[in-house]
């Protein structure tokens, strides 16, 4: 158990590094901007830019600024934004994250259990109709675009037949079909890597063991085999969070979610700076964490895995 | 030890079956034939041919403007005179969608020659030196990795400000962690072979040998990743307009046509549909070609 900590303990701290890296490496694009972040179309008075300037703290040296803004994130505290008027980022954050966690946790629920499912049966019944049937899904679900995907399932769904409602947002009522569009594209990936593991793991000694043994085919498949084959989706873990959140952006903006992904896109569009950057790093530090958690789980599921 | 009989020269009958009976064949031709017979893979290879030549013949042949207005037709549904209809300013939507098309491929094949560029330089330098360097800089695309690249692709959009050459370029130096790994591990594969050696031997300049020698080798490899870049460069440029951050007005790619068509979308549908349909046929057909060339560049990989 002591390697096992240890090794915790690494990925945690390379993963703060990565963190710092994004941190500085966000700071000084946004700085990069051309023109201040009070430009806008129309113009405001000069004392008052000046003022503002003064109060973000804008006039002080870049370093100084640097340093207070890596100081705020210690205390967990990622500065006021430019647009929203007396809001912290973190409370922006606060009030989406909630929503957007909602959504993409279905998300990935959803992903999970029509994937595997998928996966083991197009393997099972490799080349017959089923596995035709998965893979073109798996196919379609891939390279179609995700607002494509969302737009179609609004305009058949909401528009003409009247089934669900959208555009507002009125708690996991209205979650479930963002999320299901949401975990298309990798419910699709996750059933070609259960397939592929599935397949190489049935045609492995040991299966042919537990059948010698006299198991039932249902208890050498689901417990045995099935096993092993999960363990490609742990490692596709991080990418598959990394897509949701990203995918977030789009799907949030077609249904009208009120999460962070519509936050960020609007932040985006009013040029509002601090949010960007705020929301960035918050992104980011989601990711390294699912990243070490999906690692984490891989050396528990798989013993072969050497611990680095 | 030997005999004058063991220097004879071959008979005519021992040349003839010494010889080789078919005429060598290179990797590539070799190549060709296996991807030949894969339908799917020559099917994606047709669709994007065919959308190559609408988008560069099209809009020359078309009567219409891609930025002529027309308010007697605007919003007008598909017709014979408009084949995808109009849209709000009546702008024939079909040559609108041929010319997203320009957009959208010039977008996918630039930003993806450029991720190659630096992915292949990257990866064959990370490779072939090894050691500190290699860790070094496979450190880096670690963290490139633990990021989505989505993220500073919109922060970069936002630094250098929304056009189309930004998005060459934000694209370009996005997406080339892969490519490098990739090329990192065909380099360190190659990088010992007895051609690598005899190539030393007779006094190529490390320089030469990689980029002469092992990359050419790689290039299968290379080939394969291109053609999944290509749509994600696609995919991608259509995501950026979409959160507005694409090209502008009155260029349109088909991300464009796309987003512009969402509000109106349960009226005039079809302005939705066909760049919609566009981009997701474009992006099949590329993967189909991908998995075909997969299959045929690297005949173990099959499975």
């Amino acid at each position: 158990m002591v390697h096992i900590s240890r090794y915790i303990l690494r990925r945690i701290l390379s993963g703060l590094i990565t963190l710092f890296i994004v941190i500085t490496i966000t700071f000084f694009m946004m700085r990069a901007i051309p023109g201040g972040p009070f430009t806008d179309e129309k113009a405001i008075p000069e004392f008052v830019a000046a003022k503002m300037s003064e109060r973000y703290g804008l006039n002080d040296p870049v370093h100084v600024q640097y340093m207070r803004y890596l100081s705020g994130i210690l205390r967990l505290d990622l500065g006021p934004s430019y647009r929203y008027e007396g809001m912290t980022v973190n409370e922006l954050i606060a009030g989406g994250f909630p929503v957007s966690c909602a959504v993409g946790g279905l998300a990935l629920l959803f992903s999970l259990m029509a994937g595997i499912p998928a996966g083991v049966i197009s393997a099972l019944k490799r080349g017959k109709w089923q596995d035709r049937l998965a893979m073109v899904l798996a196919t379609v679900g891939v390279t179609v675009p995700s607002f494509v995907i969302a737009s179609l399932l609004v305009y058949v769904l909401a528009m003409r037949l009247g089934w669900v409602n959208v555009g507002f947002w009125d708690g996991i009522s209205t979650a479930w079909l963002p999320a299901v569009t949401l975990a298309l594209y990798p419910a699709a990936f996750i059933s070609r890597l259960v397939r592929s593991g599935m397949l190489e793991v049935l045609g492995q000694d040991y299966i042919r063991t537990a059948y010698a043994k006299g198991l039932s085919e249902r208890r050498v498949i689901y417990i045995h085999a099935l096993k092993n084959a999960v363990i490609p989706v742990i490692t596709y873990l991080g990418p598959l969070t990394a897509g949701i959140l990203t995918g977030s952006f789009v799907i949030e903006q077609v249904y009208g979610v009120p999460g962070l992904g519509t936050f960020f896109v609007t932040s985006i569009s009013n040029r509002d700076y601090t949010t960007i950057m705020g929301v960035t790093i918050f992104y980011s530090a989601i990711l390294v964490a699912f990243n070490i958690a999906a690692d984490i789980c891989l050396s528990f599921a798989d013993p072969r895995i050497k611990l680095r | 030890m030997y005999d004058t009989e063991d220097f004879l020269p071959l008979t005519p009958e021992e040349r003839e079956s010494s010889e080789a009976l078919r005429p060598s064949r290179t990797y590539w031709a070799d190549a060709w034939s296996r991807l030949k017979d894969d339908r799917a893979a020559m099917f994606g290879l047709a669709v994007i041919l065919a959308v190559i030549v609408l988008a560069v013949l099209g809009p020359v042949f078309s009567r219409y403007e891609y930025d002529g207005m027309d308010f007697n037709v605007s919003n007008d549904p598909p017709s014979l005179a408009h084949w995808f209809g109009c849209d709000m300013f009546g702008r024939d939507l079909f040559v609108r969608v041929m010319y997203g098309a320009r957009i959208s491929l010039a977008v996918g094949f630039i930003a993806s020659f450029i991720s190659l560029f630096i992915g292949v330089v990257y990866g064959g330098i990370s490779g072939y030196v090894g050691g500190k360097l290699d860790d070094v800089m496979m450190r880096v695309v670690d963290v490139i990795y633990s990021v989505p690249a989505m993220i500073y692709v919109i922060l970069l959009m936002v630094v250098v400000g929304p056009g189309l050459s930004s998005i060459f370029i934000t694209l370009g130096i996005s997406y080339w962690a892969p490519m490098a790994r990739m090329v990192r591990a065909e380099v360190m594969r190659l990088k010992n072979e007895e051609f690598v050696t005899s190539a030393r031997v007779a006094g190529a300049s490390s320089a030469r040998i990689l980029f002469r020698h092992i990359i050419p080798n790689a290039m299968g490899a290379v080939i394969v990743t291109l053609t999944f870049s290509v749509p994600g460069a696609i995919f991608t440029e259509a995501f950026l307009s979409f959160v507005g951050l694409g090209v502008s007005a009155p260029m349109a790619s088909w991300g464009v046509l796309s987003s512009d068509a969402v509000p109106a979308m349960a009226i005039y549908p079809w302005q939705l549909f066909f760049p919609a349909g566009a981009i997701s046929i474009t992006i099949l057909a590329f993967n189909f070609l991908g998995d075909g060339l997969r299959d045929a560049l690297d005949p173990k990989l099959r499975k």
